[in-house]
């Protein structure tokens, strides 16, 4: 079936479309929010499809279909689709992911009271990350970015009565604003530079020749480019977004929500949002700095702050103790790696990681869910242990979804993307760390994985619970199903003898010859990271929950600091929490003494000229009337006295002025 | 001085007007003021027959014409002060003038 990009706009308002089904769904009305959330995301997995057959013809074009949303002024403001391999890829596995995720959902969510609000909130997320990945215009792109965080913000805090989940919500929502605030300002710059935000627009768009060549020659401040400054700014969204360093704070805060919300959002989609945003505007995070006076390349910081990344969340992740903050740190690690992939050049190694990641990370997560569901909500690996007899089914995908996260060689698609990132960071020429970086990972990786699975499946039952699990049901144990098959599947279509997703993300890249040497130290690696962990965790189990872990036997401040997170909240908190907090007692004595101070000394001074108002009214006016008014009465009075009532007194005044009239006219001669 | 017949005329009717003025504004009795009132009147009408009577020519009868239209005034004039009298009685059962303060401001 042939699919202009015109109907793209069908894969995100399908979701959309059930979300808003499920937001006037009352609260019994279970099967329509659930079943408009899974119609509408197995509909937009078929449109998905449809896009990646259109893709699969001709892989090197750019299908867009612009359109103005509205007239500012003169200048258009126009909105529009991109269809391309990138898009394509994503789409299909943000729509399978998904799908398989609600599936879960009904399972894991069964006995919540608020289960259709949860599916309303999934459909809104799946609309906001289908739109994001379709956009081709960097407006509509930063829209779907925060709907996304937004949708991440609402399903964080879904248990909103627990106080520690509703401050998650909170600590996710602040910390990617503050990324955020970065993608705005280079979304800002980009569009006064170059007067447009699509990215592809018959050659006016941003990631077009004409444009690019724009930014290189000029400079702004430092001496860096323009093209640099601005994926610099553009960066900073993705760190905020996709857990780097410094803004990981939030990921593992963030596995209050759900377990499918952390499956979905925090492993599969969202956190990749970043990943897919860098590699979507490589060309302009890849322009030539050669006319720079300071020849920065933005991917240079890419490179660094994802290795720093990757290796910062392995190191954690060996010493936590709840199975979803393992699983986070774990995520902050491989978002690290991506990061790394796409800093040294390679967005098609990170694109498959990506890919990859997604499929066992979801795999991992709903794992974990199944786990957490067996178990009633005992999320401490320390309380678990022996689950592997009763949930059969459940270790047998997490054993492989932990063996594709390890990088366990030639079946397993995580080894391949895996090895594809070191391949590319072998051949950057700027320096060696993140390769050392991602080897050192690499180790940590095999081995806190092996250790989480020791201590939760293998040994005995370390609590009642534990001893109690059973098998979850059938909708919850299928999607694991399909998505362990996924995981192994995946690792057919990019191995380097058969490249066919690199060649087809990117059909212009020339073939990378494997490196064979690399391959196998990765391998002895792996090997070495999972030897240790069985050799601590698998053969001589943990006896009881409060037995010491035998990493902290052997450095127990450095396993304290890994497990307390190594400080980086009380950091934050110490540092801009404080200075808030400071501010704002400042902001708040402004407010109260001074400005308020300002405001209640005019008051009183309308208040004294109301009351010196009143008094010259009262007893200047009013008396000086009052006065007046008792004078004239008193005149009054005076003059009735003369009004006796009787008529014969009336009469002896008229005799009496008769008279003297009379004498009057005689005396002076008659007038 | 020479007092001719008319002076006495006008001395008599000056002196019963004087007296009946003197009663009007004395009396305590409303009737009897009201005959001050009359006398006043009489007086009035004796000074009109006095000047037609040495007047240069007594034939024609304008001074008697004065004199009836005034007789005929009083006349109404005392039904009038008359029927004031009785509302006056009606108000305070009795006649006495010097009682009748209700208008007193």
């Amino acid at each position: 079936m042939r699919l202009s990009a015109q109907f793209l706009w069908l894969i995100p308002a399908l979701p959309l479309l059930a979300a808003g089904i499920g937001a006037f769904t009352p609260r019994g009305g279970r099967a329509l929010a659930a079943g408009a959330a899974i119609t509408a995301m197995a509909l937009a997995f078929l449109v998905a499809c449809a896009a990646f057959l259109a893709a699969l013809r001709d892989p090197t074009a750019h299908l867009v279909y612009n359109f103005t949303w509205f007239d500012v002024g003169t200048s258009p403001l126009r909105l529009g689709w991109l269809l391309n391999p990138l898009t394509a890829v994503m789409c299909v596995m943000v729509t399978f992911v998904g799908l398989l995720i609600f599936i879960f959902s009904l399972g894991y969510l069964h006995a919540d009271p608020n289960f259709t609000r949860f599916f309303c909130f999934l459909s809104l997320f799946a609309a906001a990350m289908l739109g994001l990945l379709v956009a081709n215009s960097l407006l509509l792109l930063f829209i779907c970015w925060e709907l996304v965080g937004l949708a991440s913000y609402l399903l964080i805090g879904f248990w909103f009565h627990k106080p520690a989940a509703a401050a998650a919500a909170k600590k996710a929502f602040i910390t990617t604003r503050i990324g955020d605030l970065g993608l705005l300002l280079g979304i800002l710059w980009l569009y006064d530079a170059t007067g447009s935000l699509l990215f592809f627009d018959g050659g006016n768009g941003v990631l077009e020749a004409k444009a690019l060549a724009s930014l290189i020659t000029q400079t702004t401040v430092g001496g860096l480019a323009v093209s640099t400054a601005i994926g610099l700014l553009i960066f900073c969204g993705a760190i905020g977004k996709s857990g780097q360093f410094p803004l990981h704070v939030w990921l593992p805060d963030a596995m209050e929500g759900p377990t499918p919300v952390s499956a979905l959002i925090h492993a599969a989609t969202m956190v990749a949002a970043g990943v897919f945003l860098i590699a979507r505007v490589f060309p302009l995070m890849a322009a030539d700095q050669g006319l720079a006076t300071v020849p920065l390349h933005a991917l240079t910081v890419v490179a660094f702050i994802g290795a720093l990344t990757a290796l910062l969340g392995a190191v954690i992740a060996i010493a936590q103790n709840d199975i979803k903050r393992v699983l986070a740190f774990s995520t902050v690690s491989q978002l690290g790696y991506m990061m790394l992939a796409l800093g040294v050049g390679s967005w098609v190694a990170a694109i498959f990681h990506l890919l990859t990641h997604a499929f066992f990370k979801a795999l991992l997560f709903l794992g974990a869910g199944s786990v957490i569901h067996a178990a009633h909500h005992e999320q401490d690996i320390r309380n678990l242990g022996g689950l592997r007899g009763p949930l059969r089914l459940t270790f047998a995908t997490f054993a492989i979804g932990t063996m594709a996260l390890a990088g366990v060689p030639f079946v397993f698609s995580g080894f391949w993307s895996k090895e594809s990132i070191l391949h590319a960071a072998h051949a950057w020429h700027v320096s060696m760390l993140p390769l050392a970086a991602g080897l050192i990972a690499v180790v940590l990786t095999a081995f806190y994985m092996t250790r989480l699975v020791a201590e939760t499946f293998f040994g005995h039952a370390r609590s009642p619970v534990a001893a109690a699990a059973h098998e979850s049901p059938r909708r919850m144990t299928t999607p694991l199903m399909i998505l362990a098959g996924g995981t192994i599947a995946l690792s057919f279509i990019g191995t380097p003898y058969w490249p066919w997703l690199q060649h087809f993300l990117d059909p212009t890249a020339h073939a990378d010859p494997s490196d064979l040497q690399l391959m196998i130290l990765s391998i002895v690696l792996v090997a070495l990271g999972s030897g240790t962990g069985w050799a601590l965790y698998a053969r001589h189990p943990r006896p009881r929950p409060t037995a010491a872990d035998p990493l902290a036997r052997l450095a127990p401040p450095i396993i304290t600091a890994l497990a307390a997170r190594l400080h980086f909240d009380e950091f934050y908190h110490a540092t801009f929490g404080q200075f808030s907090h400071g501010f704002a007692r400042f902001a708040d004595g402004l407010d109260r003494f001074i400005w308020d101070g300002a405001i209640r000394f005019l008051a009183r001074l309308s208040e004294f000229a109301g009351s010196v108002n009143r008094d010259v009214d009262e007893n200047a006016l009013n008396g000086g009337f009052d006065a007046a008014s008792e004078n004239l009465r008193a005149g009054g009075k005076t003059y009735a006295q003369a009004q006796t009532g009787q008529v014969q007194g009336y009469l002896r005044f008229v005799a009496v002025g008769f008279v003297l009239l009379a004498l009057a006219a005689l005396l002076g001669g008659f007038r | 001085m020479n007092l001719s017949p008319l002076h006495f005329c006008l001395l008599f009717s000056s002196g019963l007007f004087c007296i009946g003025l003197i009663g009007a504004l004395s009396r305590r009795n409303a009737i009897l003021v009201l005959l001050g009132i009359e006398l006043m009147l009489n007086a009035a009408n004796l000074n009109f027959i006095a000047f037609w009577r040495f007047s240069p020519n007594p034939e024609n009868g304008h001074g008697i014409l004065f004199v009836v239209f005034s007789i005929a005034v009083a006349a109404a004039e005392a039904a009038v002060g008359l029927a004031l009298v009785i509302s006056i009685y009606r108000h305070q059962k009795n006649i006495r003038l010097p009682e009748a303060t209700r208008l007193k401001g």
